[in-house]
C-alpha cells in the first residue's frame, strides 16, 4: 500500500487522463523512459536482479548455498567476499540465489493483483449502477482493513506459508488501491466521445472494454502493477522475517529471519543483516522509481523543470 | 452532514466485515483449527481455558452456526473476549489494555510527526519548483519510502546502539531497573527507549507524504486561483500556505487515511525488532505461542484503531472542505 503514497496521483476524482492515444503510447514510452534519469536507473537495477535470478550461477560458484559447507561465522575474505553466516553457509551465495524467490514473488503478485484490479475497477465505473456501489464498497473495505495483521492471523491457522500461499494472501491483500485508481479512471473516460462512437458504431461491450478502453489507460495500469509489485517484495519480506515464509527455502526475509534469531547484529556479523536488507531495498527502491517516473511521464506537469537548472548553471 | 453519515455507516460496515471474517477464519481454514484445537486441549487444561476458547471461536457444539455466529457478536460488542492462554488466568482484555498505551504513544505519534513533517517538507519542496531542496528530495524519498520497516529498525540498532556500545537502548520501553511511575528518571527513560523505534518509523514513513504533498502542490500551483492570488500582488507566503497548501492538503488527508494500513504493517514489524511490548509485538508473541483468543481480539483491536483513525480523517476532511460537506 506504499504504492498508494508513492504514485503520487491527486485523489481519485481529480485523477489525470493522458492525452495521448494508444498507437503512439509504445515508441513514444520507451522514449520517455530513456531521457528520465530516474526511470533508468530504476530499470537498470531491474535488469540486473532479473539477469542475477534467472543466472544465479554466473555470479557465485557454489551451487548449493543451502548446505552448512564452511565454517561457521567467517568474517569476509576473498573466498567469501560477505563471509559466512552462524551456520557455515556462504552469505553472497545465499544472496544471489535468494534474488529468484523475491523476485517472482513480486512478479507474480505484481501481475495477479493487477489483473484482479482492472477486472473490479474498470468493471465497476463501466457497468455503473448498483454493481459499482457494491464493487467500490468492497474496495473501499479491503483497502482500510489492515491487511499485514489479517495476514499474520490467516497464516498462523493455515500454518507455515509455502510459496503459493504467500502469492495467494498478498494477490487477496493486494489488489484495492490499484483498483480505485483504475475506477476513477476509468470513471472519467465513460463520457469520451471515441468511446460514444464505438458504441454508435454497434461494438460489443467486451470489445469496447478491451480495444478502447483498457489501451487508454496503460500507463496507470502499469503504474499499478508496479505498485503491487513494491508492496509484494515489502510485505512478503515483512512474512519471512517474522517466520511465517517457507523457513527452509532460500529468500532475502528469510536470510534475515534466520539473521535475526541468531542474534547477528550482537554477535558481531552486521553483513548478514546489512546484505540481504539492501538487496531488498534495491529491487523495492526499483520499482518505486520506475513508478514515479512513470508518473512523470504520464503526467507533463510533475516533469522537473530544466530551465532553471540552466540558470543555476550560468550563475 | 449527509458526507458523516455516509462515512459513519461506511465504517459500521467494515467494522461487521473484520468482525465477521475474524469468526470464519478458524472455521474455512482446511482442518478446521477451531475444533481441532478444541479437541487437542480437551482434558490437558482446565475447563476454564476451554471455555475461553469457546468464547474466542463461539464454538459450541449445541449451537447452530448462526446462534454461535449471533452469540460471538454479543461478545465481541460487549468486549467479552475470554482469556489469554498464554497469561492464563488473565483476561485477553486487561492484556490488550496494557499494550494500548505503548503503541498508541509510540506509533500514533512518530504518524502524525511523519505526516505533519513529510506535508511540510512537501510544500516547500513542490513551491521551489526545479530549487535546490526539489532536486534533491524527490528521488532520496522514493527510496527511502521503498526501504522495509524492520530493516531500518535493525540498521538503527546496528549504528546506534551496537556500535556505541549500546549508547541507546534497543530493547524493551524501559529498563528494568527503573521504577515505573511518573518520575523524571522514568520518563527520561521511556524517551530513550522510543527514540530509535520511532525514528524508524519516522524515517521509512515520511517519504510517502512528501512525495503526495509535493506532487499536489504542483497540481495546485497551476490553478488559476493561485494566479489570482500573484496577480492580486499578494506575499508569496500567503499564497504559499494559505492559497496552494491548504488546498493540497485535502487530498494527502484521504491519502494518509488509506495509507494507514501500510504505516500499521510497518509498526507491527518495528515493535518486534525492539522487542517494544505493544500491540503488534503481542500479536506476533501470540501467533508463536498459538493464542487463539489473545490474537483475534489484538486483530480486532489493531482494526477498530485503523478505522478509528481513518473516522477522524474523514470528519477534518469534512471541517476543511466545503465541497466535502455540500456534495454527494
Amino acid at each position: 500500500m506504499s504504492a498508494s503514497i508513492l504514485a503520487g496521483t491527486p485523489a481519485p476524482g481529480t485523477a489525470e487522463v493522458p492525452r495521448r492515444s494508444s498507437r503512439r503510447a509504445g515508441s513514444g514510452m520507451l522514449a520517455a523512459v530513456r531521457s528520465n534519469s530516474k526511470a533508468m536507473v530504476g530499470a537498470l537495477l531491474l535488469l540486473l536482479f532479473v539477469v542475477v535470478a534467472a543466472l544465479p550461477q554466473l555470479f557465485t560458484s557454489i551451487d548449493t548455498p543451502d548446505a552448512h559447507a564452511f565454517e561457521l561465522g567467517l568474517p569476509p575474505s576473498w573466498d567469501h567476499p560477505l563471509g559466512t553466516t552462524a551456520f557455515g553457509q556462504d552469505i553472497y551465495a545465499q544472496l544471489i540465489y535468494g534474488t529468484r524467490q523475491s523476485l517472482i514473488i513480486a512478479v507474480v503478485v505484481g501481475g495477479l493483483a493487477t489483473v484482479l484490479s482492472v477486472i473490479v475497477g474498470v468493471s465497476a465505473a463501466y457497468l455503473g449502477g448498483a454493481t459499482d456501489s457494491l464493487l467500490s464498497a468492497m474496495t473501499d473495505v479491503f483497502l482500510v482493513v489492515p491487511t499485514f495483521p489479517l495476514i499474520i492471523v490467516i497464516a498462523a491457522y493455515a500454518g507455515k506459508g509455502s510459496l503459493l500461499v504467500i502469492i495467494g494472501v498478498l494477490v487477496i491483500t493486494g489488489w484495492s488501491y490499484g483498483a480505485r485508481q483504475l475506477r476513477a479512471q476509468a470513471l472519467s473516460l465513460r463520457n469520451r466521445d471515441f468511446l460514444e462512437s464505438a458504441r454508435v458504431r454497434g461494438e460489443r461491450r467486451s470489445y469496447i472494454i478491451v480495444c478502447e478502453v483498457l489501451p487508454t489507460m496503460t500507463s496507470l495500469i502499469l503504474a499499478t502493477f508496479l505498485g503491487s509489485a513494491l508492496y509484494a517484495v515489502l510485505t512478503a519480506a515483512g512474512l519471512q522475517f517474522i517466520g511465517l515464509g517457507d523457513s527452509s527455502s532460500l529468500s532475502w526475509g528469510t536470510m534475515l529471519h534466520w539473521a535475526q534469531s541468531n542474534a547477528a547484529l550482537q554477535s558481531g556479523q552486521p553483513l548478514w543483516v546489512v546484505a540481504p536488507g539492501l538487496c531488498i531495498a534495491l529491487l523495492g527502491a526499483s520499482f518505486a522509481l520506475l513508478n514515479y517516473a512513470f508518473d512523470e511521464i504520464s503526467n507533463p506537469a510533475l516533469r522537473p523543470v530544466r530551465r532553471s537548472r540552466g540558470k543555476r548553471a550560468r550563475s | 452532514m449527509r458526507f458523516l453519515m455516509h462515512r459513519l455507516g461506511f465504517f459500521a460496515l467494515t467494522l461487521w466485515a473484520a468482525i465477521t471474517v475474524n469468526f470464519f477464519i478458524p472455521r474455512l481454514m482446511p482442518g478446521d483449527p477451531a475444533s481441532a484445537m478444541m479437541a487437542r486441549f480437551h482434558g490437558r487444561v482446565n475447563p476454564a481455558a476451554i471455555h475461553a476458547m469457546e468464547i474466542a471461536f463461539g464454538v459450541d457444539d449445541q449451537q447452530s452456526l448462526w446462534s454461535q455466529y449471533v452469540g460471538y457478536l454479543h461478545n465481541t460488542v460487549t468486549g467479552n473476549f475470554g482469556t489469554s492462554l498464554t497469561y492464563f488466568p488473565l483476561s485477553v482484555s486487561s492484556q490488550i489494555a496494557q499494550a494500548v498505551p505503548w503503541t498508541l504513544g509510540l506509533v500514533g505519534v512518530a504518524t502524525v510527526l511523519a505526516f505533519l513533517g513529510g506535508t511540510l517538507i512537501g510544500t516547500i519542496s513542490g513551491w521551489r519548483r526545479g530549487g535546490t531542496v526539489d532536486s534533491i528530495v524527490p528521488p532520496v524519498f522514493v527510496v527511502t519510502s521503498a526501504l522495509p520497516y524492520f530493516w531500518v529498525g535493525m540498521m538503527m540498532i546496528l549504528v546506534f546502539s551496537v556500535w556505541t556500545n549500546g549508547a541507546l537502548p534497543n530493547d524493551g520501553a524501559y529498563s528494568l531497573d527503573v521504577v515505573p511511575g511518573f518520575t523524571m528518571p522514568f520518563i527520561t527513560d521511556v524517551l530513550r527507549h522510543a527514540l530509535l523505534p520511532a525514528m524508524t518509523v519516522l524515517i521509512t514513513s515520511i517519504g510517502g507524504w512528501i512525495l503526495t504533498m509535493r506532487n499536489n502542490m504542483v497540481t495546485v500551483l497551476a490553478e488559476d486561483y493561485v494566479r489570482m492570488g500573484r496577480a492580486k500582488g499578494l506575499s508569496s507566503r500567503k499564497i504559499m500556505y494559505q492559497y496552494a497548501a491548504r488546498n493540497a492538503l485535502l487530498p494527502n488527508l484521504a491519502g494518509f487515511a488509506m495509507s494507514l494500513g501500510f504505516v500499521v504493517a510497518g509498526a507491527i514489524l518495528v515493535e518486534y525488532v525492539f522487542n517494544y511490548p505493544g500491540l503488534g509485538y503481542m500479536l506476533l508473541n501470540a501467533v508463536n505461542n498459538l493464542d487463539y483468543p489473545l490474537m483475534q481480539a489484538l486483530f480486532l483491536m489493531i482494526t477498530v484503531a485503523v478505522l478509528v483513525a481513518v473516522l477522524i480523517c474523514d470528519f477534518l476532511t469534512a471541517w476543511l472542505d466545503p465541497r466535502a460537506r455540500s456534495a454527494s
